[in-house]
Formats: C-alpha cells, structure tokens, sequence
C-alpha cells in the first residue's frame, strides 16, 4: 500500500533554495573563474542550468554541460538494457573545477559513477558536489558539498523530485512504498 | 516354411480375397496348420521395390550399412532397393558389385540389387566395367554416377552404346554443373535471393534431360532420370516418351511432399540435391506421377551423420533419408487427394520399378503361382514422425515431427516377415 | 535484443536506438581515454571463419573500449576439412562461458543456425551472401551524419541508389531491409546478371541502367565488382561494366546538391567508383570507415550491457 505522498518542498522553495546553492558555490570558488557545472543526466541537468541562469544573473557566468553515467553504473546488469543519455561538456575539464550536480544525493552509487565518467573525460583541478536533496542513507564515503536540503528518509521511502523542463512542475515529495 | 493366410484382406484392385503364403509363393489353398492373419481394413500391395538407395557399404558403416538400410526398407514396405554406387570405394567393378550384392543376401530381408558406377570413381572421365558388372553375380542392369552427372556428352552417348547389348539402362543424375555448380544448394527463386544461398536453376535439369533423351534416341538405349524436381523436365520427358525414346522418370517422396520453403531457417536435413522446389514444380511432379509421365518413385534415401550436417548449409551433405516415410508421403500427396488409386501405386513403386531395374520376382502381381512379397497396408492410420524410431542408423529425417499416414504393418519377402508393426 | 542476425529481425525502435547511441559512442573516439566501463566483465569471441582485417578490428575495438574481453578465434579453413562441425566449433566456445561471439562465415545463414545452438549472443559480421547488418547499421549512421551536417533532415523520404555485384552482396540485403524501415525509398542497379533472384519481390526499384537513376537520388551507394566476375560470364568486360555501371567523373555531374557518395568498401577505385567520385566532397565513404566502432559499440552495449535475457 501507498501512503499520499508529502510534499517536502514546493515549486517556490525550490527557486529559493537553487538561488542559495548557487550563492554557496560562487562563494567556495571565489566566484566562477574556472568553474563549470555538469548536471548528472537526467533531472541534474536543467538544476545545473538553473543554477547557471541565476549566477548570471549576479554577473558571474558559469559554463553548463551533461554528464551521463549510464555507462558508469555499477547495476547495468540488474535491469534490462538502460537508454544511454548524451554527454555534453561546455569546455575542456581538465584544471576545471567541475561541480557534479544532481537532483537527489541517496547511497553515493551515481556519484561514484559520475567521478568515474569523469575522470575519463579528464583530470580537473577539483570536483565538487551539489545536491538538491539529501536524503541521507549513504553506502559510500561520499558526501555533498553543497545541499538543498537534508531531508531524513527510509529505505522503504521515495523521494520524487519533479523539475518543470521535465516534469511540468517543480515539486518534491515523499512517498512511503510497500517492499 | 510357415505358411500365412492374409484373410480378408483387399487388393489394388479393391476385391478382397484370402492370400496364402506357402514356400515363397501366393498358392491356391493354404496347407494346414497356416497362420492366419486378420486383415480386415488393410491393403495388400505388392513388396515396395526402390530404384534408388543410397547404402553406404561400403564406407561409411557409421550412417548405414546393407543390414542397417534393408532393415529401414521392410518398415518402409520394401522387399527390393536398388544401391547405388556411390559408396567408398565406387561401385565400379565386378568385384565390388558383388561384394555389396553378397552383403544384401547375407542381409537377407529385402533383394539388393547393386547399381554400377557409369564412370570410373564417378569422377566422369572414363567408363567403368560395365559389362563385367552386368555379367558378375550381381547382375548388374542399371548404371548411375548418382549424385555426379556425367557432364561429357560424348562419354555419355559411349556408356548408352556400351550397356545397349545387354539391355542396361543409365540412370542419370540431371545437373548442368556450368549451371548448377557446387554452391548451388537452393532452388533459384525467390528465396535463394532472399537468403543468399547459391541458386539451382530448374534448366540445369531440363538441359541435362533434353541432352540424354536425344542420345537415347540417337543410340537407341535406356535413359532413366533420377529424381526428376521440375516442371520443364517433365516436359522433356513427356516429349521424350512421345517420340517413342526409351525414357523412364523418377520422383522422390521428399519432392512429392516438401517444398524449398522449407530452407527458410537454413536447417540442414532439408538440403537435398536436387533442392526441394516451389508448389508450381510440385503440383507438376504430382500430375506427372499420376498419368504416368513419370513412371516411379524412388527413394534417393540418403542416411549422413549428424557431424556432415552440422555446418553452414552451403557445407552441408546434402541427402535425407527416405525410406520408412515413402509410402507415407505417396499417400499424403497422391492417394489422399485423389491423384492415384491403390493399382497406380503398386505400379509406381513395385510393377514399373522392378521393371525398370529388370528384377524377376519382384513387382509382381499378387495372384497365384506369384511369389509372395507382399506388404500390409493400413490406409487410415496416422502417426507423427520421430526420428528416433528408425531403424535407419542415420537421423536427417526431413519428416521429423510431422503427422504422416503411418501405413505399414507388416512386410514379406518371398512369403516371409520381414517387418511387423511391434 | 538478444542477437543481431538479421536487419529483418530489428524494430524501426531499435534501430534508432542503435543510430542514436552510435552518436554518442562516435565522440568517445574523439577523448583522451576511449574507453567506457559498460561492458567490464564480459567476453566477446570475434570467430571469424573468413578472413577480414577491417571488420574484425573494429568489432575488436568496439568491445575494447567497452571494456569487455575481447578475442580473435580464426577459423579461416573450413572446419568441414578439419572434420569438426560447426556447431562443434560454436559449442566449444560456448562452453567457455563467452557473452558473445561475433561470427563472420563464407556461408549463408550460419550465423542464424549458430543461435541455435549456443547460450551467447550471435552477431552476424556477415554470412556468405545474406546479410551483413552492422555494415548496414554503419552506412545508416554515415548518411544520418552526411544529413545532418548540411541540414538535409533524416533518412525518411530520401531515396538511395544501390549499384554493383548485388547478386553476391551481403550489404545489399542488409541496406535494402535497414533503409526501407527508416522510410527511403531504394533503386537497386546493375544488370541482370548481377541482379539476385526474385528482387522484383523485395519493395525496391530495380534499373538496369544507372544514368536515369542519378539525379533523383540523394545517396548513391556504389558495391564492389570483382574483376574475376568476369571469368563466370557476369560481365563481358571492365570497359564495358563502367561505361554502364561505373561513378565516373562523368556522371558526377549528374547527381544533385547535397547528393552524397557510399561505399562499403573495399573500393576497386577505376572499376565501380572512380576516385574523382571516391574522393569528391559528397563522399561518405571515410565516414563509414569511422562510423565502423560506433556502431559496433552500440551494437555491444544493446545486445550485453542490460540483465541477461
């Protein structure tokens, strides 16, 4: 059985809370300079560009690409075969500093992937991780450098985040699902 | 000898009468003490004879043997086969010839009649022992380079001069090799365009008809074709037997039934040479056999083991076994549809073939003073084919899994069992 | 998708599928580490009954950089001389646990009777003279490419010249199938010795002459000729095949703008395609030599990187 899901952050809170993360990443890199943004495939990517939209906004311009990880995944043979998303890099990544953004930050498996994927395309200076959710439940030593927000959780709960380039509508939620 | 009373059992002709079986004969009175055998509802046929069987022994013991393949032949109906020469060594000289002749009487359960080689080593160059073969003790009266074609024209019309003393026949295997050369394993159309298999044009047959009947005539010898597949040399042979050239035609069970559709997988029990063909050839072949254009049908029971046939299907040995589903097929295709009655089909398998292989004592009609080869018929009865309940060594058993009349129920050469239904 | 024997067996879905993912394998070749994790762990046998250098090291590659195990079984020699059986050759390997075996053979439909014998993966790297899909699936890409490059939309409603020896080709059936299902229409030329059997029943065009048929199409895919076809009486000479047949400099001039050059190769340049043609600013052809371990790739990562099937 299914519970009605909670809303755990609203389209408004969503704006606001991008608007703080971009400010926390400008502020640990001393501005842009050398600073790109990879949003993880799929709903990092238009976070990753909102991000940049609202430092352009404060004058700082901070360069967007995809990063897929499909290839990367470390579950690829537990499910049939997966569609394989497209990698675009703004720039080169080498002596970057490259902040992985993703929508929900949960066991660490998908960002092993992306600094997997990563390190083939190139050797940055740093990477960094920015996260709009962190539901907590890690199974690596993987931790985000800047987060949304901490939204403690079960394994038997989902966390749905909806973005509306994607989904029609920015909403996060909470559903309990029955294993 | 025991004697046997087939009571109440029906002839070709549709009367029903008592057979008795004594000493090798069909006699007047059964003697007393005679078995008598329940044969309401079946068929007596005179024993099955096949112009065309490949044995194997010599050579290839492992897919059959004389034993192995007479064996398959009482299941199948047969009390006559005719071996064909492509053993290893060929059948290509006297010694040989009775060599196989002697191991079909140790055998003992059907009449092998040995076929000799047309050329040395079927290798179409230069003519065997022809006449040493037919004056051997295998009596030797058909000549075949089967699965060969004597290509050489020349050769050819001497091999018709050579056997014409003495009356034999030249059994040839019609392929144009300009036209149809090695890779050719699929009848071109269609699907051998679709699948890419190399095509086997049906004029690579006619021409090669066309070219015997005209030395037939010209030499005023025998042609028998073997394993005639298509419409146009159908034709040629109607025309053939018109002009008044002595011409005999064959068809196999497996050309009557199957059709090149059949290669659509690329499975390789239906390679065949000549390939299966298209419903036009076979509707042709059928109305052929029925008024008698063509005269027999023959096996072409070709046993090979599972390794020759696992390859690609171009690699393939190409041959299928045929021998225990013949009668099965020549109902399926001709009796059930009207196309013959149970008097054409002894002619087709027993009268014309014994005839054509000039075999006394076989093909004979089932009346008194005849001898007794006989076989039971159940015309009703039906049965999928599994290819493991052969007695054939070899399992490319093109009907495998298909339902099938499963007519035979007993076989009797010169009044003795040779086969019953277990 | 568990093998890839035939383009008759794919969906226009997979197809795309494999087109677009080809896309994306086609710009690992251009990073510093061409190599991706997908396929870690896995084992694809190149068993290659017939020799060919050129799509046996771009199968190669294709697993390689995937990061799957790959090696290179030759059998060259039929196996029917050595007295083991194919199926006993497939089944040998099999037993070794192999994910997938790519197999190239001189005869048709061996490919398709190996899947029916082993528990891996088959791909056809081309049977005798039947099919050869991935050589489709790249030349596809290579046009996909050519299109998108000078803004001349998809594959759908273009139509496609196939000229040469199509009676021995395997690309001609694997094209014809691929290029019918993303939408263009096909005209097959050459003369009728060199046509297959029963072509009129495969939904294409068919010419005899290929001058008419230029300036309509929007890609002329030009097949190899063998000289020694000559011997079998295919065609009386080379003079006279190009003065038919041939992409002369000449006839160049007549196909469109935009209008643009395939060839599977290997090229007998002077025969089919002359290299005014080969090399002409409308030729493909280098694009599908590069197009070769994308689309192997992609090929790779549908049939193995997803649960087994």
């Amino acid at each position: 059985m299914e519970q009605a899901p909670r809303t755990v952050m609203t389209a408004d809170e969503m704006t606001w809370t991008l608007t703080r993360m971009a400010h926390e990443i400008l502020e640990r890199n001393h501005g842009s300079a050398g600073v790109i943004l990879l949003g993880i495939l799929t709903r990092g990517a238009p976070l990753a560009a909102r991000l940049a939209e609202i430092a352009a906004e404060q004058g700082h311009t901070l360069p967007v690409g995809n990063l897929d990880i499909t290839m990367y995944r470390d579950d690829l043979r537990a499910h049939p075969t997966r569609p394989v998303g497209r990698t675009v890099l703004p720039g080169p990544v080498d002596d970057a500093v490259v902040v992985l953004v993703d929508d929900v930050l949960y066991s660490g498996r998908t960002v092993q992937a992306a600094l997997h994927a990563l390190a083939d395309l190139g050797r940055p200076r740093a990477i960094q991780l920015a996260a709009l959710v962190d539901r907590g439940l890690r199974e690596l030593p993987i931790q985000a450098d800047v987060v949304g927000r901490q939204v403690p959780t079960a394994r038997d709960e989902r966390v749905r985040v909806a973005v509306r380039e994607i989904d029609g509508e920015d909403l996060v939620t909470i559903e309990r699902t029955s294993l | 000898m025991t004697a046997i009373v087939l009571s109440g059992v029906q002839l070709p002709d549709g009367s029903t009468t008592d057979l008795n079986l004594a000493d090798g004969h069909i006699v007047e009175e059964a003697p007393s003490g005679a078995e008598t055998v329940d044969c309401s509802g079946l068929i007596a046929l005179p024993g099955l004879v096949d112009p065309h069987t490949h044995l194997r022994e010599p050579g290839r013991e492992d897919t059959e043997t004389v034993l192995s393949g007479s064996r398959a032949a009482a299941r199948g109906g047969f009390t006559a086969v005719c071996a064909m020469a492509n053993t290893q060594p060929v059948t290509d000289t006297a010694e040989k010839a009775e060599h196989v002749h002697g191991l079909g009487l140790r055998a003992g359960l059907v009449d092998v009649q040995v076929i000799g080689a047309i050329t040395k080593g079927l290798k179409g160059a230069e003519l065997a022992e022809l006449g040493l073969m037919n004056r051997s003790r295998a009596k030797v009266t058909m000549f075949s380079d089967d699965g060969m074609c004597v290509q050489d024209a020349s050769l050819m019309r001497k091999a018709f001069e050579w056997v014409k003393p003495f009356g034999g026949v030249l059994a040839q295997h019609s392929q144009d090799s300009t036209l149809a050369g090695p890779g050719a394993c699929c009848h071109e159309g269609e699907l051998s365009g679709r699948l890419g298999l190399g095509g086997w044009p049906p004029v690579a047959e006619s021409i090669i008809i066309a070219r015997d009947a005209m030395l037939a005539e010209a030499t005023g010898s025998r042609l028998h074709v073997c394993h005639i597949t298509t419409a146009e040399g159908v034709d040629v042979v109607r025309w053939a037997k018109a002009r008044g050239i002595h011409v005999t035609a064959e068809v196999t069970p497996h050309h009557l039934l199957l059709g090149t559709e059949e290669l659509v997988d690329y499975d390789t029990v239906y390679k065949v040479n000549p390939p299966l063909r298209t419903s036009e050839h076979r509707e042709a072949l059928r109305a052929a056999l029925a008024d008698g254009t063509i005269d027999v049908v023959g096996t072409d029971h070709a046993p090979h083991a599972a390794q020759d046939k696992d390859h690609a299907f171009a690699d393939a040995k190409p041959g299928m076994i045929g021998l225990e589903q013949a009668l099965a097929s020549v109902i399926e295709t001709m009796v059930k549809p009207g196309l013959l009655d149970w008097a054409t089909v002894a002619d087709r398998m027993s009268h014309a073939p014994a005839k054509l292989a000039r075999l006394s004592g076989q093909g004979r009609p089932l009346a008194v003073g005849e001898p007794a080869n006989v076989v039971l018929v159940d015309p009703t009865r039906t049965a999928v084919v599994d290819k493991d309940a052969s007695a054939s060594l070899s399992r490319n058993n093109p009907y495998h899994g298909r339902l099938l009349p499963d007519p035979i129920e007993a076989t009797y050469l010169r009044g003795r069992e040779t086969y019953r239904r277990g | 998708m568990k093998h890839l024997l035939s383009i008759a067996d794919l969906s226009v879905e997979e197809i795309h599928s494999i087109l677009n993912l080809a896309e994306e394998m086609h710009d690992v070749q251009s990073r510093p580490v061409k190599k991706l994790p997908a396929l870690r762990g896995r084992t694809v046998v190149n068993l290659f009954f017939e020799d060919s250098t050129r799509t046996r090291s771009s199968f190669e590659l294709a697993a390689k950089w995937l990061s799957a195990d790959a090696i290179n079984v030759s059998a060259k020699g039929s196996s029917v001389s050595k007295g083991e059986s194919m199926r006993d050759t497939l089944l040998t390997l099999d037993a070794m646990g192999v994910d997938a075996i790519v197999m190239r053979h001189a005869g048709s439909g061996a490919v398709r009777q190996a899947a029916g014998w082993v528990r891996a993966s088959m791909i056809n790297a081309g049977d005798g003279m039947h099919e050869h899909p991935t050589q489709a699936l790249l030349d596809a890409h290579a046009i996909r490419r050519h299109l998108a490059r000078n803004g001349l939309g998809t594959i759908d409603g273009k139509r496609v010249s196939i000229t040469g020896d199509l009676i021995h080709s395997r690309v001609v059936r694997s094209n014809v199938l691929l290029l019918k299902k993303l939408g263009a229409s096909v005209v097959l030329v050459a003369p009728p010795t060199l046509l297959p059997p029963g072509v009129e029943t495969w939904g294409v065009d068919v010419s005899h002459e290929l001058d008419p048929v230029l300036p309509d199409v929007d890609v002329a895919m030009m097949l190899r000729v063998q000289r020694e076809r000559m011997l079998g009486g295919y065609f009386p000479s080379e003079r006279e095949y190009i003065d038919a047949y041939g992409l002369t400099a000449g006839r160049l001039a007549k196909l469109k703008e935009g209008a643009c050059i395939a060839h599977p190769g290997p090229m007998n340049r002077g025969l089919e395609i002359s290299s005014a043609a080969a090399d002409s600013a409308g030729s493909i052809v280098l694009d599908q030599v590069s197009s070769g371990v994308a689309v192997r790739m992609s090929v790779l990562y549908h049939l193995l990187a997803g649960e087994e099937q």
